[in-house]
């Protein structure tokens, strides 16, 4: 244990015989530990608002349909068992958050114009920090309950429909039996998504008026629950299988939308990526700068072993110096990686962008999500790398004969 | 008119808490074709006398005089200029550029100096003739003896035919008989070009090859001795 | 010159190891931007191709503010006579109008409501990719039929086959009902469900007719073969609709503003992400460099005391390091011409790209091709930044000092 001591103290002491040196690779492994975990921040940041807004989109993150609504969402395929008996399993269940919905095609239509989209027959007090829509931000009001006579738009749709809050619409949709069900609404509230499509795709109104307006009775399109976290939801998926029976389908949230499924796979592959990027970038520079070190000791290492040092000693030396450069470096990167992610945590405006990043299924502000497993990783990566690149100058220095060592000029 | 004039000169280090008194109210005057041998223990000021000549160290004050005109208040550039054409330096080792060949070494100089290519060229193998290195053009330093890799340097050093050649410590890393060889070389050229030879050293038998002998001790001179037999 | 060429191509390989390092920073960096730029560029150009070609086409003709409004009022007047005249003067096919409408499409089960497309089915397939898509029956016929095609998951979705009925109900131009009976005569299939489930196209003749359109439409469509030809046509256009009714041309980036800010989105992440990689590499260079001078110090000292400025060594230090940047930009633009060679022959793809790209009807293989700019522009800038490294280490050498200089070991 001494010699480990020793060893660490000689490699510490060799790092700053070239301050410049060992500064300059320090400035470079501090630079490159930074983009790598603060791009990985923004970088997931950017997928899990794309997840968490698509999931918002779609209905939480395990769903029960009819096998058939996937293919087929309109009123044909309701779910078979009523909202009421499903409702009274899915209580005491203990989900985090659920909701049943009605959900299917309409076409919504103003004085002047008319378009298609998704209508959502909801119950308010259960979808409150589920869907999309912020009930604070809403202007006007939101449905007040089930029953609710009012309806909700998005605010681009009401601009495209020229109507406002307290104007009439027209829902018209199809019951059961294909007949036109049609009703006049009155526009109660305005709701800003952060998917500018959303505003014109969905609109808002109460379940047990869609339920009575498509004739439908008990029935509702989907049921929908939240866990804790969108990146297991097995524990829900499980539980919700065993509350249903019958002919209904169970999916998770990434079986329903392959494209937010796939986003996170991806995105974790690519962190990885950047990440052996940047180190393969500063991994010349810092072999280049041990071979210098190394080069420039010869003497002392031979002098080293002339007296008696074994070579794995020399290895060890030089291996803990570079790890011991590696480790600062790291350090300071993550750190300086930390401190730039708070200043941007409410979020970075890209809304510049915004319909580009709409096209992407991206919402036009960039929040950073700095996970402790990023940076391990980061880290673990750094350091192993680091240590394979060390080996072979180590490896060098380890092999030198102390005689020649010493007379070399 | 001297070759070199020297007035009053006198020049301060600072050693970590002490104050050394490298050249202490120093005066010399050098005639054109002199061979003088600067000698003193090591610290005695004889480096520092031989860098306020050539222009490579500004005293704090006095003047220095190279054919009459003053350098001491030179800009760096003019000094090098100087330098390039009016001095020649040749140093104890380390003289050479490893990279390039005894020719090419030579040929930089005068490259810097403007001398075209092809002339470049055959003035360089003509020097090395001169110095005795004929057929080495082509060796790197490494590849040479430490005379043979002083002899390059002082063709150098005398390639443009200046007017003054500064040596520090020349033969200090050589064996007797290299040395004398080098001593020879350099009396030759003294006598055949007129060039002024200004040799800094400790080397007993480096003195005895001088025609005037200058001691210094602690940044004075304490003895100008003629010893010119002929 | 030759002398001091000579004099630093050897001082490079003083440390054959430490220089190749080096070198090999420069080259793997620039590999990679040659072969990510080659890719980035080549699928910008695709994006935006196969999008416009889908649908979009180049530049539209429209009626001033339609393209916020959408309002069926918002007309293009004798829209047909209009496009045929466009058609004469630049003797071009790739012309088409159009006129949209939403409407509810009802089967005998089901009702959906979408966007109905009144065409020229004539031109309207060298506008639009759409016609020869269509995977069962035929694209639209003459003129005046009472036709529709309709997307494969909106047939499911209405549970209709070829040759079966659907009625459209809708608004007309000035507000009344309107309603029409249409026969099945094509299915077509992009991939994208949701484009299926949106679009129906039938003829602009009939359009007209149930819509009340008296002779008007809403865009005449426009395709260029060049891309790059979009501003001098859009002005051509403009100076032609001088004088005639107050319309508007629209280019393809007004026309899907997202598409533009996606490629800007994407670069901005990208450019950041190479702009690290090569300050990483200047950094390499400029550890390198240092050394390379430090170590020299004594040698320099001689050197000036020959009568060398130090400005001559900043010079040569500066003409060292653009021999060891130009070697990098030399093998690493051919490394990376090759690896996208090799690409261009056997694809790109990454899992989880399928997904990604079917959204920018992309396809799931991308063959990348080298173009001068791709090849050039990364190396190009890791040059600039590799003589910029150098600058510190040549600067120095103005302070130097030849004493002092030949003082160091």
């Amino acid at each position: 244990m001494n010699m480990l001591a020793v060893l660490f103290r000689l490699a510490w002491r060799n790092l700053w015989r070239n301050h410049r040196r060992t500064l300059i690779m320090l400035a470079a492994i501090t630079l490159g530990v930074w983009a790598m975990i603060f791009m990985t921040a923004l970088m997931r940041g950017m997928v899990s608002q794309m997840v968490a807004d698509g999931i918002s989109a779609l209905p939480g993150h395990v769903q029960v349909h009819h096998p058939d609504y996937r293919d087929d969402p309109s009123i044909a395929n309701l779910i078979p068992i009523t909202d009421t008996e499903l409702s009274a399993r899915f209580e005491d269940a203990g989900f985090v958050k659920w909701a049943s919905r009605v959900r299917v095609p309409a076409v919504i239509t103003s004085e002047y114009e008319s378009r298609g989209l998704t209508l959502l027959g909801i119950d308010p007090d259960t979808e409150r920090d589920l869907t999309f829509v912020d009930y604070d931000t809403v202007e006007g009001r939101f449905l007040n309950s089930s029953d609710d006579s009012g309806v909700v738009i998005g605010r681009k749709l009401a601009s495209t429909l020229n109507t406002q809050i307290g104007k009439r619409i027209v829902l018209m949709s199809q019951d059961p039996d294909n007949d036109i069900a049609d009703r006049g609404f009155r526009v109660v509230g305005l709701f800003e998504a952060n998917v500018q499509s959303f505003e014109e795709n969905y609109m808002f109104a109460g379940k047990a008026t869609v339920q009575k307006m498509l004739r439908i009775g008990d029935q509702v399109s989907e049921f929908v629950v939240l866990g804790d976290d969108y990146r297991d939801v097995e524990a829900e998926f499980e539980k919700v299988s065993q509350l249903v029976d019958g002919n209904v389908e169970v999916k998770r949230w990434f079986e329903l939308d392959p494209y937010l499924g796939t986003m996170l796979g991806v995105m974790d592959g690519f962190v990885l990526v950047w990440i052996v990027v940047i180190f393969l970038a500063l991994s010349f520079g810092l072999v280049n700068t041990l071979v210098m070190a190394v080069f420039e000791r010869v003497r002392e290492i031979g002098l080293m072993l002339a007296l008696g040092m074994k070579p794995i000693n020399i290895l060890f030396q030089i291996i803990v110096e570079s790890l011991l450069l590696l480790a600062i470096g790291l350090a300071m990167g993550s750190a300086l990686a930390w401190v730039s992610v708070q200043p941007i945590k409410d979020g970075i405006d890209v809304s510049i962008v915004g319909e580009g990043m709409d096209m992407w299924g991206m919402s036009s502000v960039l929040y950073p999500e700095l996970l402790l497993s990023d940076v391990v990783l980061a880290n673990v990566v750094v350091l192993a790398l680091g240590f394979l690149a060390s080996l072979s100058p180590a490896w060098r220095a380890s092999r030198y004969e102390p005689i020649e060592a010493i007379t070399k000029v | 008119m001297s070759a070199v004039t020297c007035v009053d000169l006198c020049k301060t280090y600072r050693q970590g808490e002490q104050d050394i008194k490298a050249l202490d109210h120093v005066s010399i005057e050098i005639d054109e074709g002199g061979f003088v041998c600067l000698s003193a223990p090591s610290g005695g000021g004889k480096t520092t006398l031989l860098n306020a000549i050539g222009g490579l160290d500004r005293p704090d004050s006095g003047e220095v005089m190279i054919n009459g005109r003053r350098i001491d208040n030179l800009s760096k550039g003019e000094l090098a200029e100087l330098r390039l054409r009016q001095i020649g330096f040749v140093f104890q080792a380390f003289n050479l550029i490893p990279v390039l060949t005894a020719r090419e070494n030579i040929e930089f100089v005068m490259q810097v100096q403007g001398v075209p290519a092809a002339e470049r060229r055959q003035r360089a193998v003509e020097i090395l003739e001169e110095v005795g290195l004929a057929g080495l053009e082509d060796r790197r330093p490494a590849d040479m003896s430490g005379g043979q890799q002083q002899r390059v340097a002082v063709a150098r050093a005398i390639v443009s035919r200046p007017a003054l050649v500064l040596a520090d410590e020349p033969t200090a890393n050589l064996d007797s008989k290299t040395a004398d060889g080098l001593m020879e070389l350099f009396r030759e050229l003294n006598e055949h070009h007129n060039t002024t030879f200004v040799i800094a050293t400790h080397d007993k038998r480096v003195m005895s090859y001088a025609k005037r002998l200058v001691r210094m001790l602690d940044g004075r001179i304490v003895d100008d001795i003629n010893q010119d037999a002929a | 010159m030759n002398l001091v060429f000579r004099l630093a191509w050897r001082n490079l390989w003083r440390h054959p190891r430490r220089t190749w390092l080096t070198v090999g920073a420069i080259m793997f960096s620039n590999m990679l931007l040659v072969f990510m730029i080659s890719l980035q560029f080549g699928m910008y150009g695709l994006m935006i191709d196969n999008t416009l070609q889908a649908f979009t086409g180049h530049l539209q003709i429209q009626a001033p503010g339609y393209i916020d409004d959408q309002k069926m009022r918002q007309t293009v007047d004798d829209v047909v006579p209009l496009a045929t005249k466009l058609r004469d003067y630049f003797d071009s096919d790739r012309i088409a109008a159009r006129a949209t409408a939403f409407a509810l499409v009802s089967s005998e089960e089901r009702s959906y409501g979408t966007a109905v497309i009144g065409v020229e089915p004539a031109f309207e397939r060298n506008v639009s990719t759409l016609p020869e898509l269509v995977s069962q029956g035929r694209y639209l016929g003459e003129q005046g039929a009472a036709e529709i095609v309709i997307g494969a998951a909106l047939a499911r979705n209405l549970r209709v086959a070829l040759g079966d009925e659907l009625t459209l109900i809708g608004s007309g131009r000035d507000g009344s009902f309107a309603a029409a009976v249409v026969n099945v005569v094509g299915v077509f299939e992009s991939g994208l469900a949701d484009f299926d489930r949106s679009i129906t196209e039938i003829p602009l003749g009939f359009f007209q007719d149930v819509f009340y359109m008296d002779g008007s439409g809403h865009h005449i469509v426009i395709n260029l073969p060049l891309i790059d030809d979009v501003p001098v046509v859009q002005e051509q256009v403009e100076a032609l609709l001088a004088g005639g009714q107050n319309l508007v041309v629209h280019d393809w980036d007004a026309l899907q503003p997202g598409l533009q800010q996606a490629i800007k989105a994407d670069m901005s992440s990208a450019f950041f992400m190479y702009g690290i990689l090569v300050i990483l590499v200047a950094f390499s260079v400029l550890n390198t460099q240092l050394m390379s001078v430090l170590e020299r110090t004594h040698e320099f000292g001689i050197v000036m005391s020959l009568g060398l400025t130090p400005g001559r060594l900043g010079r040569l230090v500066l003409l060292e390091t653009a021999i060891l940047g130009l070697l990098g930009l030399l093998f690493g633009a051919l490394l990376g011409a090759l690896v996208t060679y090799w690409f261009s022959v056997y694809g790109f793809s990454y899992p989880g790209m399928e997904e990604m790209t079917a959204k920018f009807h992309l396809p799931s293989r991308f063959y990348p091709q080298i173009s001068i700019p791709s090849l050039l522009l990364g190396p190009a800038v890791v040059f600039m930044f590799t003589i910029l490294a150098a600058v510190y280490p040549a600067l120095r050498l103005r302070k130097l000092h030849p004493v002092e200089a030949m003082r160091a070991v």
